[in-house]
């Protein structure tokens, strides 16, 4: 009763879980032993975990993203290679009860732990520095989220070992969702992980949309704001307009298994396709929400090395607009076959084929950017490259699908599994790897090692191709999608290419391990704190930034500030006025973001196992905490002039050695 | 880091620095007030699809006593020009005016979520709980949630009022109380909409 419903029965019996339980276990405890040895606990908890620095933030997310990148990649293989071995009389190694939460984890960790936080840890590092501010808004919000996501994801791994997790797919669909049929507590991990984590990404859109409004530096109208400040500021719209259907959502789905309510329930007049349609409210601008970033991402890249000024940088702005409003019009294309009649499948259809109007007037921008332009490949203009053709091809079989007519053969086939990792993998991961070798010496004050980047991006191209032309074959041949087993022979030699497609993307993750720690070791230096030639302010001031970011606040003139100054500068000769400096108004540090977020743990566990006493205990803590720091009223500080000036000096006395 | 001195508070900067983070906090919570309408809406869109669907239990003309909802829905509408009066004594610097009223507008928040905890405990009791239908499970949930906020909104109001006593009318006391003010009117328009949309079309 002390428990709730947790008990030993709880803890893992079959042996894959038991091996991933043991190599969690040894990898935290590798970790904490490796903290002792080296005596760096008071270093993590200063330096990191209460930091209210966005740029140590964004770096957190981004090892966040990518640690859950590697447990839900290990989702996909056991997912592939589990389709490779179960035809006919073998049944492969996945029993379906296991092989169900492994596909629900895979999309549930993908898309909220690896890409979301993989999009915040960007936007944190960049945005502050490209729009010539010294944070972000509320730099405690902001801790805050970055822990509530942490606690989110927790939860996810937690699953694993204690208990399981849900068996519905990535949107736990009622009436399968429901106590009758999901009566473990998978579904209430699911619900529990992605509420707290929503509110988290709720306060960092916020947070975010009021810094990229308020905090521009003088002069930087919205017109001169770079393309990526301009997707993050869209995508922040769509997360404060979405999320909150998120919350309601997953919040009814709770009250029908909690409290026995009846909004998505098969009996007592719910209806289930209520939650199908309010879920994809939330769904469809998800996506753009990730897109719209990577986009942004691309329009920076591309200028930067084909040496010119973005083709149609108003188009640019308003495709992004245009993407953000037509994202809430869509939402019924993922499920026609409701049987919604043939008007609305009409309307949904063309208004789905009309968004691609603003995505294929973004593709040829970049394109005719790079016409004439004296390129540069980088590894970040070979994803951008591999982005746009891979995106194309994604956004056509997109288009395919939305015809009503031709989505009632190809629902939820393969087909629709190839489309929608072509789109994701092509246009997200590929722009958002783009964007992390391309800002990743403005973080950590080193390169990338470039030729471990191309075998990367490599392996993620043809591993890509590999793994999903295969399923668009599949879809069309008729199998469906969460299929643990098959009959079919004709299936079975597809299934094994994609198998190998999955293993040379394993092979291009690995080799990004590699390439992170070669290029630690070798410490390629960045001391201009512009390595790439850039066009952005964010390129004006030191690699890594100084805590303060600017020592004084940029006054800008046109677009690509950056740029044009140092074209003035080049025909002026180099201006060496000695700066004044002035004191800088900063946050101070606080661990109450971290202490909140423990709480919230505590609470979301005991939810979802059921223990009353310290769910309420929890709850309370957390509350309390967020009233004790709200009678702190002694939040920030001043930096001295003096103190700049000598930080600044260092600075420059580094570029000069 | 450890070379630098605090000075927090210096007369030097105070002004100009906090009178951006006002205008900042203001707009970012006023953000998060359309958030929250974003919140009700769905709540709202969920009630009209669902306010049919009784499953032979009772609809809203079997349950709604008219009277006591008018009664509460002018409690909370004083409530708000009482909060309204302390922003005024607020603005005016006045301490024990906006104490004095903020006492009000508790008492009558106070009195809102009583009266609408009996008109629940009232419906339980008769056998018409969340459980019954889902008509029920959308009204008890859009009714709660709008109960919950102001429910919030009272503890809030609580620890303001003991931050007012302790720091008086200050920039950052009185940025605190606009957000709150924010937030108090904000449940009352949703009320109104609660009061038309449940209560009104669902005796007509």
């Amino acid at each position: 009763m002390l428990l709730g419903k947790l008990s030993l029965a709880a803890l893992p019996d079959q042996p894959i879980i038991i091996g991933a339980a043991c190599f969690m276990a040894l990898a935290a405890l590798t970790v904490i032993l490796a903290l002792f040895y080296f005596k760096r606990w008071t270093w993590l908890w200063k330096e990191w975990i209460v930091s209210v620095d966005h740029k140590k933030i964004g770096i957190m997310y981004i090892i966040a993203a990518l640690v859950m990148l590697f447990r839900g990649f290990a989702d996909a293989m056991m997912m592939r290679s589990q389709l490779a071995l179960s035809y006919g009389a073998s049944h492969g190694y996945l029993p379906p009860e296991h092989y169900d939460q492994v596909f629900s984890a895979h999309g549930v960790i993908m898309i909220f732990f690896m890409a979301m936080p993989l999009m915040f840890g960007l936007l944190n590092l960049v945005v502050p520095l490209q729009i010539g501010a010294r944070d972000v808004a509320f730099p405690f919000l902001n801790s805050l989220s970055f822990w509530l996501f942490v606690v989110g994801a927790v939860l996810v791994n937690v699953s694993l070992v204690v208990g399981e997790f849900a068996r519905t797919g990535w949107l736990a669909y009622p009436p399968l969702s429901e106590l009758a049929y999901s009566p473990d507590v998978g579904v209430d991990y699911y619900i529990w992980s992605l509420q707290i984590s929503g509110i988290g990404t709720l306060m960092s859109g916020i947070n975010f949309f009021v810094t990229i409004i308020k905090m521009r530096c003088p002069g930087m109208s919205l017109m001169k704001m770079p393309i990526f400040t301009w997707t993050a500021l869209c995508s922040m719209i769509l997360v404060i307009i979405a999320f909150p259907i998120l919350t309601v959502t997953l919040g009814m789905l709770f009250l029908d298994r909690y409290m026995g309510m009846h909004f998505f329930t098969a009996d007592f007049g719910g209806n289930a396709m209520m939650y199908v349609n309010l879920i994809w409210s939330w769904g469809h601008p998800e996506v753009y929400i990730l897109i719209l970033p990577a986009f942004g991402i691309f329009s920076e890249v591309v200028p930067t090395f084909s040496h010119k000024k973005l083709f149609g940088y108003e188009t640019m702005v308003w495709a992004t607009g245009v993407i953000t409003i037509l994202s809430f019009l869509v939402w019924l294309h993922h499920f026609f076959t409701m049987g919604a009649g043939g008007n609305v499948n009409a309307f949904f259809g063309i208004a789905t084929m009309i968004i691609s109007i603003p995505t294929g007037v973004k593709i040829f921008n970049w394109l005719f950017t790079m016409y004439r332009g004296r390129i540069t490949f980088t590894t970040p203009m070979y994803w951008t490259m591999g982005f746009l053709i891979t995106f194309v091809i994604g956004g056509m079989t997109g288009v395919l699908l939305s015809v009503p007519g031709a989505d009632f053969e190809l629902h939820n086939s393969l087909f629709l599994i190839a489309h929608f990792h072509n789109t994701i993998i092509g246009g997200v991961v590929f722009g958002y790897f783009a964007g992390f070798v391309y800002w990743f010496p403005k973080a950590m004050g080193f390169k990338l090692n470039e030729k471990i980047g191309k075998v990367v991006f490599w392996c993620w191209l043809i591993g890509f191709y590999v793994a999903f032309f295969p399923l668009y074959v599949l879809g069309l041949m008729g199998m469906t999608r969460r299929l643990n087993h098959y009959d079919v022979a004709a299936w079975h030699p597809w299934l094994i290419v994609a198998f190998i497609g999955a293993c040379i993307v394993l092979f291009g993750i690995a080799s990004q391990v590699l390439q992170l720690l070669v290029s630690i070791k070798q410490q390629d230096k960045d001391i201009t704190g512009d390595p790439w030639n850039g066009r952005t302010l964010e390129w004006s001031i030191a690699s890594p930034p100084p805590f303060y970011n600017f020592a004084i606040v940029p006054t800008v003139e046109t677009r690509d500030a950056y740029w044009e100054t140092k074209q003035k500068n080049l025909h002026s000769g180099a201006t060496s006025v000695k700066p004044k400096y002035e004191d800088i108004h900063m946050p101070k540090n606080t661990g109450m973001g971290f202490i909140i977020a423990a709480f919230t743990f505590l609470f979301g566990f005991s939810m979802i196992w059921d223990i009353t006493w310290l769910a309420i205990g929890a709850g309370a803590g957390a509350i309390i905490s967020v009233i004790v720091r709200s009678y702190n009223y002694n939040i920030d500080y001043y930096v001295p002039a003096a103190e700049v000036e000598r930080i600044e000096t260092e600075i420059s006395n580094r570029k000069l050695s | 880091m450890t070379m630098m001195t605090e000075t927090i508070n210096t007369h030097a900067h105070g002004h100009d620095g906090h009178h951006d983070a006002d205008e900042k906090a203001v707009f970012g919570f006023w953000v998060y007030i359309m958030s929250d309408c974003i919140l009700f809406a769905t709540i709202f869109a969920v009630f009209a699809v669902l306010h049919n669907n009784t499953f032979g239990g009772p609809s809203a003309k079997d349950l709604f006593d008219m009277r006591f909802v008018l009664t509460e829905t002018f409690i909370l509408l004083t409530s708000s020009f009482t909060y309204g009066l302390a922003m005024l004594g607020a603005h005016k610097g006045s301490k024990a005016q906006v104490m004095g009223w903020l006492i009000i507008t508790f008492i009558l928040g106070a009195a809102f979520i009583g009266m609408e905890l009996t008109e629940f405990s009232h419906m339980v009791h008769e056998g018409h709980s969340w459980q019954r239908s889902a008509f029920l499970s959308s009204f008890f949930t859009l009714v709660g949630t709008h109960g919950l906020h102001v429910a919030t909104g009272l503890l809030w109001m609580l620890m303001l009022m003991v931050q007012v006593s302790i720091h008086g009318i200050t920039s950052l006391t009185t940025r605190k109380l606009t957000c709150l003010s924010l937030f108090w009117h904000f449940l009352d328009i949703v009320w109104i909409c609660v009061f038309t949309i449940v209560y009104l079309m669902g005796v007509m």
